[in-house]
């Protein structure tokens, strides 16, 4: 009997809270990451650091290193420098940058503490550990610079003393008409901040498998990492091989968060070691190395002010920061974009008449800088926020009001913000309204009243916010970088009627598999069971960019609606001519193409896969073409920008300047929501990698640059036992850019946690009249703002 | 050369036997000789509890548990708890909430969950989460963590009650 | 990172024990539950030729009560502590203490002789220890037969104590604490299961704290009793105890916090503590 079938499909799987279905595998020990692959004759490599932050080496001893048990090669940076081309992170959109030229192991001078200087490749990770450990590297000691106060200072220490200063990018904005904004002015509210230098501590650490066989001349790289074109593309180029030469697969990748988006020397050095050696070698970076060579983010020092009127009138906001980076600017996404994208985007989300903005990024000594989850947005908001909230203390208007007052507005948009960033729509009253509604912030306000008279100091946070996602070539694109804005995805009716679908955004466990299979099941017409995927595969996808900046829903989430309404069009019309009907009357629902006005099932895609691919020569000419891929590249706007507002409830004991965070809110509008179970787990973990470097995480160095607590025993990371529960509410703004809607929902969370929290903190403090803005927020730093340490 | 030791212990419920080298950590002993990839390291030190492991009936780090300590010993992984289906309703109510990201944390995580399951004494958020604290997760914020494990002990405790 | 090489060596006994230590000599570690050692093999921070297995000896394991003293076995895990009821009617603090010791993990393998003998100055078990005037029972090849060492003596330094290289802790005896006795154990750490920035273990036989006794760690290089505090307290009060400790206690800095804020939450933990023991018993 045939089905009838009235709706478009029984339940869209767009905009369903769907479950991940490549995540039951992770929950039976069945992922399959980097370190479960072992290919036959596979070899081990481990990588000898520099113990110095800055140093010249002198000379390298391996000899007893070579002859030790299982080793099967062991070589130095000068033994690779012909055969692995240097690189350095340089965008000609960032005009006036400059690097260093970085080699994958360092050539006659560290520039860092834990730069590599020499590897073993053995039989086992334990033998090159053991060779490795014999190896005596002679070295003559630099002068560091240890700090961002260090790159700073003038006439100071150099650290690449051949680009003769620290200075790696600066950037001045300025939007508006300062002048008169200033001039009208009540108050200027001054505050300097400081962000401190942390690093992504991915749960697995780095990994690659470089597999050279030179029977193929062929590369094959398994690693674990977001952007599996940008690593074919710069390793084939680095290594001398063609793109054509060099595979790049990434599997289940344990923790990314913009860590594994880009080129490590170790790690292409791995694969230069197989090529020397004509078998695979795995290199996974153990947690200690993983604290001293995976790229270090923010550690800026920021002084700012806010110009605002009596009665709440925000009018100007001016900026200036450094940020600390490491030796190099690393390749190829460069160390300065976070910078960039403070000038680009702080304090815009309120109605500005006058915006200023100086950024510079200073090379030090310490550990590789760049991107990280939220490029540039916790400082942005951080400031912002910051700014905002003192302004309202000093004018005695509680801190939602002042938003209130001085958000952009619905009829706003579009526009374009004095930092000249276009703004295509945002919901920020609405997003206000809705948070202060599920906080039931005036109960809250009783509450901390009432606390008081007990001793018990609570504070309420806000942080208005908007984040960068959907970025266009012009975030990399336009300066050079081969790195892929557009993305690209094939979806192929399967003879039994499955539907396979190829992406070039992988899955680092957010959940991309799963919206492109909601995206495509709604485009094509079919249960999302029918779909599968394939990610991470450069042998198999279409060429993109991966998964980074929040693109992957928005801008592979489109790609994918594109390529599945194309098949869709394509199967109809097969269907119509097998069935000599007219395609536009017919539709595919659940799987089934049926006549589209009375819903009675004309035929199933089973059996139009068979004929296409079985007896396409009853089709009388016609050649079914049932793949089909798209490409898509946001055009109209560089950047699609979400907004949303957190809030912070929690509590200080004065006595000993702990914290205890009580409850987060977020209401974020991201457009349309593919997924919200996923959407608001992405902002719940995003808020707790904001919260982690707010109040515990910070990379320490001494001032040699030897780093203090490269453990995860020194180095604390959030866990269980003191997070909050976090309430998570949409409002959607859809981008009328692409058909689906979507944008980014992957960094909010981390943007606007730190601003939440230190308006929280020093709303709690009040009463005694202290006020912090150095994060993290330690004890001794709460403490120290009492008087009391 | 690697000294080696005669090891015999039970692994998910079967006898085994093996030579294997001393200096070998229980994870890397369970994934390289054993070919188990369910417990995973992602510190080494003790911190992170990604390498958690059910020994003798109680939790224990595999990291810091060397081969020849696991002699006699009986030890379960995500892959012999999976097969037993003793923990497949926490495993729904992890998949259900997504509090499974990325995955690198999730079986360590499991195993520990899985002990206060039974627990009789009532365990409020609080309690949960500080059972929880010796383990790791970066992508998740760990309530939906805390929601599965919570559920899962509700769900339990009403059919025992039911029962 | 992986651990060096080095050879297991069981040992049945304490004497087979010592022999094994006497043999391999400074190449040699003893190894109880690992749980400190372990993460210092896999670090390459120690880089022992052999590893001698105590896990095995019967003469270091159980909790039993002998004339008047609580006994327990060098070789007891944390987790056995709890719910035992010889710990909870003799020696209660022990219990307050526990949660605050690790992760469950650690404490199902760590042992409470490994906490003492390895002697962290911001662990609980030494502090608790001093609080409770234990005596550490120890041997080892040069002695004659048993040593017994007071808590008050037994810690010399940072991770330095009586134990000699070759000498092994079999056992720490604890006065049975008479019914009615008042306990505090708190502690300050950034996360739950964290070693402690600074923490207390404090006992009392009633609410008069005429004999108080609190032991204070993090705040040296081992952990401390402080006589001018606990005799202000008995004298004076809490506000003379808070005064004394501040000139007494001169805390090492760690890495997130200064000696000065340290010492500042050492007297809000005593505070604590003696609000704790003058609570309800």
């Amino acid at each position: 009997m045939n089905r009838i079938l009235r709706e478009a499909a029984d339940t869209p799987a767009i905009g369903a809270a769907v479950p991940r279905p490549n995540g039951r595998r992770l929950l039976e020990g069945r992922g399959r990451y980097v370190d479960d692959i072992a290919l036959p004759r596979m070899a081990h490599v481990a990588f000898l650091r520099s113990p110095h932050a800055h140093a010249r080496i002198l000379a390298i001893r391996a000899e007893t290193a070579r002859g030790m048990p299982g080793v099967l090669d062991v070589v130095t940076g000068q033994d690779l420098a012909e055969t692995v081309q240097p690189f350095a992170g340089l965008l000609v959109h960032f005009k006036g940058m400059k690097s260093a030229q970085q080699r994958c192991i360092a050539v006659d001078r560290a520039a860092w503490q834990g730069e590599p200087v020499a590897a073993v490749v053995a039989e086992t990770r334990r033998q090159a550990e053991d060779a490795a450990a014999r190896i005596e590297v002679e070295y003559e000691p630099l002068p560091a610079v240890g700090s961002l106060a260090a790159a700073a200072e003038p006439g100071g220490m150099i650290a690449q003393p051949e680009l003769g200063d620290n200075v790696c990018f600066t950037r001045e904005v300025e939007g508006g008409d300062w002048d008169r904004a200033m001039a009208q002015a009540d108050l200027v509210v001054e505050r300097s901040f400081r962000f401190p230098r942390h690093t992504g501590v991915c749960p697995e650490g780095r990994s690659v498998i470089g597999d050279w066989n030179p029977a193929d001349r062929r590369l094959t790289v398994h690693i674990s990492h977001q952007a599996p074109h940008m690593i074919q593309d710069c390793y084939a180029r680095l290594l001398g091989l063609s793109e054509s030469d060099v595979r790049v697969v990434c599997p289940d990748v344990g923790g990314s968060y913009g860590i594994k988006t880009h080129v490590y020397g170790d790690e292409l050095a791995t694969c230069a070691l197989s090529m020397r050696i004509g078998r695979p070698v795995k290199f996974v970076a153990d947690r200690l190395e993983s604290f001293l060579s995976d790229i270090h983010n923010r550690d800026h020092a920021v002084t700012a002010k806010l110009a605002v009127k009596r009665d709440g009138t925000i009018l100007a906001l001016g900026y200036e920061g450094t940020q600390a980076i490491g030796p190099y600017s690393v390749y190829p996404r460069t160390s300065v974009v976070e910078g960039n994208q403070i000038a680009n985007i702080c304090g815009q989300w309120y109605r500005l008449q006058g915006y200023r903005a100086k950024v510079r990024a200073l090379f030090t000594n310490l550990a590789p800088y760049s991107n990280y989850r939220a490029v540039g947005h916790p400082v942005a908001v951080g400031v912002t926020e910051g700014l905002v909230d003192a302004a309202a203390r000093q004018i005695g208007m509680d801190p939602a009001e002042i938003r209130r007052r001085n958000l952009l507005r619905d009829e706003d948009f579009p526009l374009q913000t004095p930092s000249g960033m276009k703004f295509e729509g945002m919901s920020h009253h609405r997003c206000l309204d809705t948070v202060l509604r599920m906080m039931d912030y005036d109960s809250l306000r009783a509450d901390q009243a009432e606390a008081r008279r007990r001793g018990v100091y609570r504070g309420i946070g806000l942080a208005s916010m908007i984040e960068i996602t959907n970025p266009s070539a012009m975030f990399y694109g336009v300066g050079g970088a081969r790195i892929s804005a557009q993305d690209g995805c094939t979806v192929r009716l399967e003879p039994q009627g499955g539907i396979m679908v190829l992406h070039g955004c992988g899955e680092q466990g957010q959940g991309t598999e799963t919206i492109f299979a909601q995206v495509v099941a709604d485009a094509v017409g079919v249960p999302m069971g029918r779909v599968r995927l394939v990610t991470g595969d450069t042998d198999a996808t279409p060429y993109g960019g991966g998964t980074w900046a929040s693109r992957g829903a928005g801008v592979g989430g489109e790609a994918a609606w594109q390529a599945g309404r194309a098949l869709r069009k394509s199967i109809l019309d097969l269907a119509a001519t097998i069935h000599q009907r007219d395609a536009a009357q017919l539709d595919i629902r659940g799987g089934i193409v049926v006549d589209a006005a009375t819903g009675e099932q004309v035929t199933d895609l089973a059996e139009v896969g068979r004929v296409a691919y079985f007896r396409p020569d009853t089709l009388g000419g016609v050649r079914p073409e049932l793949s089909v891929t798209r490409h898509y590249l946001p055009t109209q706007y560089a950047f699609a920008f979400t907004n949303g507002i957190l809030a912070c409830h929690l509590e200080v004991d004065p006595d000993t300047g702990f914290m205890k965070l009580l409850k987060f809110w977020a209401v974020e509008d991201c457009g349309k929501v593919l997924n919200p179970l996923l959407v608001e787990e992405q902002m719940r973990g995003a808020i707790v990698q904001g919260i982690g470097p707010t109040l515990l995480e910070e990379c320490l160095y001494d001032e040699r640059g030897q780093m203090l607590n490269g453990s995860m025993v020194d180095y604390l990371v959030p866990m269980a036992a003191e997070m909050p529960d976090m309430e998570v509410a949409h409002i959607e703004t859809p981008t009328r850019e692409s058909a689906i809607g979507a944008k980014g929902a992957g960094e909010a969370g981390t943007a606007g946690a730190p601003a939440a929290i230190m308006n929280a903190l020093n709303d709690a403090l009040s009463p005694f009249g202290a006020e912090l803005t150095e994060m993290p927020f330690t004890p001794e730093r709460i403490l120290r703002a009492l008087g009391k340490s | 050369m690697d000294e080696e030791i005669e090891l015999a212990f039970t692994l998910n419920g079967k006898a085994v036997r093996r030579r294997v080298p001393v200096r070998l950590h229980a994870v890397d002993l369970l994934r390289e000789v054993f070919g188990l990839s369910g417990p995973r390291v992602a510190c080494e030190h003790g911190i992170c509890g990604a390498c958690t492991l059910r020994v003798d009936g109680q939790l224990a780090r595999g990291c810091l548990l060397l081969a020849p300590q696991l002699e006699g010993t009986d030890v379960w992984t995500i892959e012999g708890l999976t097969a037993t289906g003793e923990i497949a309703d926490l495993q729904n109510e992890f998949h259900a909430r997504n509090a499974m990201q990325c995955g690198w944390c999730t079986a360590g995580m499991l195993i520990t969950a899985a002990e206060i399951l039974d627990a009789p004494a009532p365990m409020d958020r609080q309690a949960i989460r500080e059972h929880l604290s010796g383990n790791y997760c970066r992508c998740t914020g760990y309530q939906a963590i805390v929601d599965a494990v919570e559920a899962t002990r509700q769900a339990r405790a009403a059919g025992r009650s039911a029962a | 990172m992986k651990a060096a090489g080095f050879r297991f060596l069981r040992a049945r006994c304490v004497a087979e024990a010592l022999a094994l230590k006497a043999e391999h000599g400074e190449d040699a570690r003893f190894i109880a539950g690992g749980q400190s050692l372990v993460p210092a093999l896999n670090l390459r921070l120690l880089e022992p030729r052999a590893l001698i297995d105590i896990a095995g000896l019967p003469e270091l394991t159980g909790i039993r009560v002998e004339r008047g003293r609580l006994v327990i076995g060098a070789l007891t895990r944390h987790a056995a502590l709890t719910g035992d009821p010889l710990v909870a009617a003799h020696a209660p603090l022990l219990l307050e203490a526990l949660p605050y010791v690790a992760h469950a993990a650690i404490r199902n393998r760590g042992t409470f002789g490994g906490s003492i003998a390895l002697a962290d100055p911001a662990a609980e078990w030494p502090a608790c220890c001093l609080a409770l005037d234990a005596t550490m029972v120890l041997t080892g090849p040069h002695a004659e037969g048993e040593r017994r060492v007071p808590a008050t003596e037994f810690f010399r330094g940072l991770y330095a104590t009586a134990l000699g290289p070759d000498d092994l802790l079999l056992r720490v005896e604890i006065p049975c604490q008479p019914a009615g006795t008042r306990n505090a154990a708190l502690e300050l750490a950034r996360r739950h299961g964290d070693f402690a920035i600074v923490g207390v273990a404090a006992t009392a036989s009633d609410r008069e704290l005429k004999d108080a006794r609190i032991a204070f760690f993090g705040v040296a290089d081992r952990p401390m009793r402080f006589a001018e505090v606990e005799r202000a307290l008995a004298v004076e009060g809490v506000s003379a105890a808070a005064e004394a400790l501040a000139r007494q206690v001169d805390p090492p800095a760690d890495l997130y916090h200064s000696a000065a804020t340290k010492r500042h939450l050492a007297g809000v933990l005593l505070r604590r503590a003696v609000d704790r023991l003058r609570g309800a018993a």
